[in-house]
């Protein structure tokens, strides 16, 4: 964007303190800075206000490279999100004597993240968003001194999360494989798309998505008509010669399967989904984990001020938004939300305030978005996008439900399993 | 100059320079996907013009003697102007990034604009295209209204939740006040003594005292057979008497009708898809809606509430404006 002439005199106009912020903040943000002089935004605490400290706590897992090579490898996935909110919540706080802290605390490859969780429990209950594999989510959880914490889940997808093993301290912003599962079912049974063939890879995730897939099958009155697996590890995102091994391996896992309308792959180990697609055996759309794809966020979808949201993460971040930036960015918005609308700001009162059937938090898709308090899931609207394009948003019209339609995603009340330990 | 001097100057201004049959009213209407301002007469609702602006156009304003419509074209980051008589754009405003609503003080000196994307609001001398000021507000400035009497603007900030009250000498945010998720529009009642805010997520109408800064009033909508989560007030037009207000209401397809004595809906005309903004004829026998979804414009007979037509525009339709 082109900085005009008059917004070059504007930044010299402003304070001397001002122009050494915005010196400071052009070093480390270089190109990702706005182009006009941006009014101040309060990095440090007013003397008299409420001060709100919110943890970040990740770790560097080992992740499975992008099969495209259009898509970065990233290692700030999560706690860009996190730090946009952060500002806008603080843009927000000046106005009331309200000030929002970010920690970030990120695991190495090969440290025990309790190891790092332990201290920050130690000063009392905490905010995290926890953005970790469902193992470390569990034992974080699970820790005594975690119990009255309030953890914010922005990573894992897992199922068993919001069933067998929810946990009362822990608040699920990343929909669930149930969640996508049923979003794009919804979609292929309006398009009266009915028989699936799936295609699984053989890593966790991909067996739990391939479960929600057979779940949605069966609750939208859809058919899986045949399943298949795929062992190799193509992972070619760096190879030479990777297409013509894929041009022939693709039609022949796909070559004579029961009649389908579309292949259902789940390959959330990014394996070979990418791969599928134009390359079956029979010429079928492909969904699932890769094509069409039911997603929290996307960069293809605009609307309900969705570009305004793009452009400030673009804008901080140097990037487009992921679905983990998103999660974690809508964590830190739920926390402001409590704090800006009752001035409360412990872990307790933002436990009890979004339980509350009122609660609801912008999350830029339409309509407010709360936590269904059966499993402290997030409801909220799925994208139903193709790689380049948003192709529709479910529920769709016509998946009735007596409350929330976005309760036709993922577990209802009537079928959830999770019962919280008081 | 009283508005029907201006008009008699501006029709004999016409019958000279002889422009695209702009006898009557005309309404304006900003088409946000299309980049353009579609313009119909106000009586055939035939399109006179299509004008091509910058990218994204959504908010417009006239200045008091409509001779000029500064049009926000948020992608582009700047204020087209266009002239009300030629209908083309004549002059392009440094509006600061992502300009989506703006008002006019009643003298037509300045313009108040809510820069989207930065989180403040542009004043600027609309003669001279000079800065006044940058005022930081909330995230996502949208609603913006200039009180009757021109002593403080309202910006409402959709990110933050919260309806900013700007001293239009100082140009100094004065008060914030807190109303419910993602306000859109700030309107005055006619007399001036309270301005509405829209909350479109929240579904409500927030009403404020601007001495006090206290929400005198919340309301909301409740429409048999509409979910509660379609309802989204966004635009907001008072009949001139103030007695009545109408609030567009987005997906729920439908406009509300509030008696402002009640605050309390007592009608919703089924419009097209995702109203956003209204306006009403000189006469105020008619009222048109800018459905988002439709790409049209619906007719509504103010007398008996009914939808008469609509009227195909450009893609997108978000605002709509009448000049006499």
């Amino acid at each position: 964007m082109a900085v005009g002439p008059r917004v070059e005199l504007l930044i010299r106009a402003k304070t001397g303190l001002a122009v050494a912020a915005a010196a400071i903040l052009a070093g480390w943000l270089a190109a990702a800075l706005p182009a006009r002089a941006a009014p101040e935004s309060p990095s440090e605490a007013p003397p008299d206000a409420l001060v709100t400290k919110v943890v970040y706590l990740s770790k560097r897992y080992p992740e499975p490279p992008p099969l495209s090579l259009l898509e970065k490898i990233l290692s700030d996935e999560g706690v860009q999100g996190a730090r946009l909110a952060i500002n806008e919540i603080n843009q927000t706080g000046r106005f009331l004597k309200q000030h929002f802290e970010l920690v970030e605390v990120v695991a190495k490859r090969d440290e025990d993240v309790l190891n790092l969780a332990r201290p920050i429990l130690a000063e009392g209950p905490a905010l995290l968003l926890a953005d970790l594999e469902p193992s470390d989510l569990l034992a974080l959880a699970d820790l005594p001194e975690a119990k009255a914490s309030v953890i914010f889940n922005t990573r894992s997808s897992r199922d068993e999360l919001r069933q067998q093993d929810c946990r009362a301290n822990v608040f699920h912003l990343m929909p669930n494989w149930a969640m996508r599962a049923d979003a794009l079912a919804q979609y292929l049974v309006w398009k009266k798309w009915r028989r699936w063939f799936v295609v699984h890879g053989t890593t966790p995730q991909d067996l739990e998505y391939l479960a929600a897939i057979r779940r949605a099958a069966k609750k939208f009155g859809a058919k899986v008509v045949d399943e298949r697996v795929y062992e190799f590890d193509a992972g070619s995102r760096r190879t030479d010669s990777g297409h013509q091994q894929i041009q022939t391996q693709m039609p022949l896992l796909t070559q004579g399967a029961a009649d389908h309308d579309v292949v259902f792959v789940a390959d959330a180990g990014e394996a070979f989904g990418d791969y599928l697609m134009f390359r079956t055996y029979e010429p079928r759309p492909v969904v699932g984990s890769q094509g069409l794809q039911a997603v929290a966020w996307h960069r293809a979808y605009e609307q309900y001020a969705g570009t305004q949201l793009q452009n400030r993460f673009e804008k901080l971040a140097g990037r487009i938004m992921m679905e983990r930036d998103y999660t974690a960015w809508l964590g830190a918005r739920v926390v402001g939300e409590v704090v800006t609308r009752t001035g409360k700001n412990t872990p307790q009162d933002i436990r009890a305030r979004v339980l509350e059937s009122d609660f609801e938090v912008a999350g830029f898709k339409g309509i407010g978005q709360s936590f269904r308090t059966w499993d402290h899931q997030m409801r909220q609207p799925m994208l139903i996008s193709g790689p380049r394009a948003l192709v529709s948003i479910s529920p769709q019209e016509g998946f009735l439900h007596e409350r929330f339609l976005t309760d036709t995603l993922g577990f209802d009340q009537p079928e959830t399993q999770c019962r919280f330990e008081q | 100059m009283t508005r029907s001097v201006a008009v008699a100057a501006l029709a004999a201004a016409l019958v000279s320079i002889s422009v695209p049959a702009a006898k009557a009213e005309t309404i304006f209407v900003s088409n946000e996907r299309d980049n353009t301002v579609t313009v119909l007469d106000g009586t055939s609702y035939e399109i006179l013009k299509v004008i091509e602006t910058g990218a994204r156009p959504r908010g417009m304003v006239f200045t008091p003697d409509f001779k000029l419509l500064l049009v926000c074209a948020g992608d582009d980051n700047r204020l087209d102007v266009i002239d009300t008589e030629t209908l083309e754009v004549v002059r392009h405003l440094d509006s600061g990034p992502d300009p989506e609503l703006l008002d006019v003080d009643p003298q037509g000196e300045r313009v108040y604009i809510a820069n989207e994307d930065e989180g403040y609001v542009t004043v600027m001398e609309i003669e001279s295209g000079k800065v006044l000021a940058e005022i930081p507000v909330g995230v996502e400035p949208e609603g913006m209204a200039v009180s009757p009497d021109n002593k403080f603007t309202v910006a409402t900030s959709e990110t933050t939740s919260m309806a900013h009250f700007i001293d239009n000498e100082t140009l100094e945010v004065t008060a914030n006040v807190l109303v419910d998720t993602r306000p859109r529009v700030a309107k005055f009642e006619p007399n001036g003594k309270l301005v509405w805010v829209t909350a479109e997520i929240g579904g409500t109408v927030s009403v404020i005292d601007p001495e006090t800064h206290k929400i005198v009033e919340k309301f909301g909508f409740d429409i048999p057979g509409v979910r509660r989560e379609l309802i989204q007030p966004v635009g907001v037009r008072f009949s001139d008497d103030g007695k009545r207000a109408f609030v567009a209401l987005g997906p729920a397809n439908r406009v509300a009708v509030v008696d402002v004595a009640t605050y309390k809906a007592v009608d919703y005309i089924l419009v097209g898809q995702r109203p956003w903004h209204l306006a009403m004829n000189t006469d105020r026998t008619k009222l048109y809606v800018a459905n988002g979804l439709t790409n049209d414009m619906t007719i509504v007979d103010v007398a008996t509430l009914k939808p008469e037509k609509s009227v195909p525009v450009g893609r997108l339709p978000w605002g709509v404006l009448v000049k006499p």
